[in-house]
């Protein structure tokens, strides 16, 4: 019930930041505005603070576990890199990150339903041809 | 006062504000439940549940993982309908001047609403910049996330926060992938 009610919270700031905007898309990858760099940059310092914040004082989560972040392996680095380049095309595409997909189609565009399930299909695959990707 | 406070939730919040806000979710996720703000893990989680077809990365305890984020992403839907309905904000998007002549002059003419009227709607399917947008784009998106093991959430706001180089391998590949987009092919299949 709480994350459902952090995710309605959630939505409602991406909507009223307009992040889930094909147009602010296509304005920050043209370097024509700086509202989402300024958007992504301050959540970046609020995060980051938050987790030293975290891990200096050990705070503990709600149910009394220790707070803990697990690192990402790097490896080789190549699933972050074509992985990610792969999503960056699709972002500049659909002007909208898994997030977003969820919180356009709350907010009427009822077609956005046709890149949930492509983003589905997309993952599907990617489960399917794991075994043969460089990691 | 309760006028005024409609107003706010109902007009664009300014990216010092709304950055904020958003920052703050990696935080309220983790004491909430140790959980790690992701969304694109919701993807997975649905194929789990819905077509696993004995793949190995799709062989797990989708609900006892992923049932929260679940949750979470169906509240981020009924948060969009809030913002975007209930507190509708009746202004087109504050975009910059170049921006509006860029899209122009790329047929993209109506800049009213959070996304292009001409491209997202059913009709638009069925042309050449419909289904690459909408369906090839949706693809990318969710094979792209599930490559790099994230998307914006998980690796751009909560792995950059905790200086992992993995996401800033990730991130980079983003804007690689989002700018070869914007500027070689969609002039290409706009224009």
């Amino acid at each position: 019930m709480r994350f459902l009610l952090a995710g309605l919270v959630f939505g409602f700031v991406l909507t009223r930041a307009e992040v889930i905007s094909w147009f602010r898309i296509q304005e920050m990858f043209r370097f024509q505005s700086f509202h989402m760099y300024g958007v992504i940059a301050s959540a970046l310092v609020v995060a980051g603070v938050a987790l030293e914040i975290i891990k200096r004082r050990r705070v503990r989560a709600l149910d009394g576990t220790p707070i803990q972040l697990a690192p990402k392996e790097v490896g080789r680095g190549y699933r972050y890199i074509i992985g990610g380049a792969i999503f960056g095309v699709g972002w500049a595409f659909t002007g909208a990150c898994p997030g977003p997909l969820f919180a356009l189609l709350g907010s009427g565009l009822a077609v956005m339903i046709v890149p949930i399930a492509s983003a589905l299909a997309g993952t599907w695959l990617y489960g399917y041809l794991r075994p043969w990707l460089p990691h | 006062m309760l006028a005024s406070l409609v107003d706010w939730l109902s007009s664009p919040w300014p990216w010092y504000v709304a950055g904020p806000a958003i920052g703050l979710f990696v935080p309220a996720l983790l004491w909430l439940g140790n959980k790690p703000f992701g969304v694109s893990s919701n993807l997975r989680h649905l194929c789990a549940g819905i077509a696993p077809c004995g793949l190995d990365h799709f062989t797990y305890d989708w609900r006892r993982e992923g049932s929260w984020n679940l949750l979470f992403v169906a509240g981020i839907l009924a948060g969009g309908f809030l913002a975007a309905v209930v507190f509708a904000n009746p202004e087109p998007i504050a975009l910059s001047r170049n921006a509006r002549a860029s899209l122009t002059a790329l047929n993209i003419t109506d800049h009213r609403g959070l996304a292009p009227r001409e491209i997202f709607q059913w009709p638009a399917l069925a042309t050449a910049r419909g289904f690459v947008l909408l369906v090839i784009g949706g693809v990318l998106v969710g094979f792209g996330t599930a490559y790099a093991g994230g998307c914006t959430s998980g690796h751009a706001i909560t792995g950059l926060a905790d200086r992992q180089l993995a996401s800033l391998i990730a991130v980079a590949g983003f804007f690689a992938g989002g700018l070869l987009a914007t500027w070689i092919i969609l002039p290409r299949l706009l224009a």
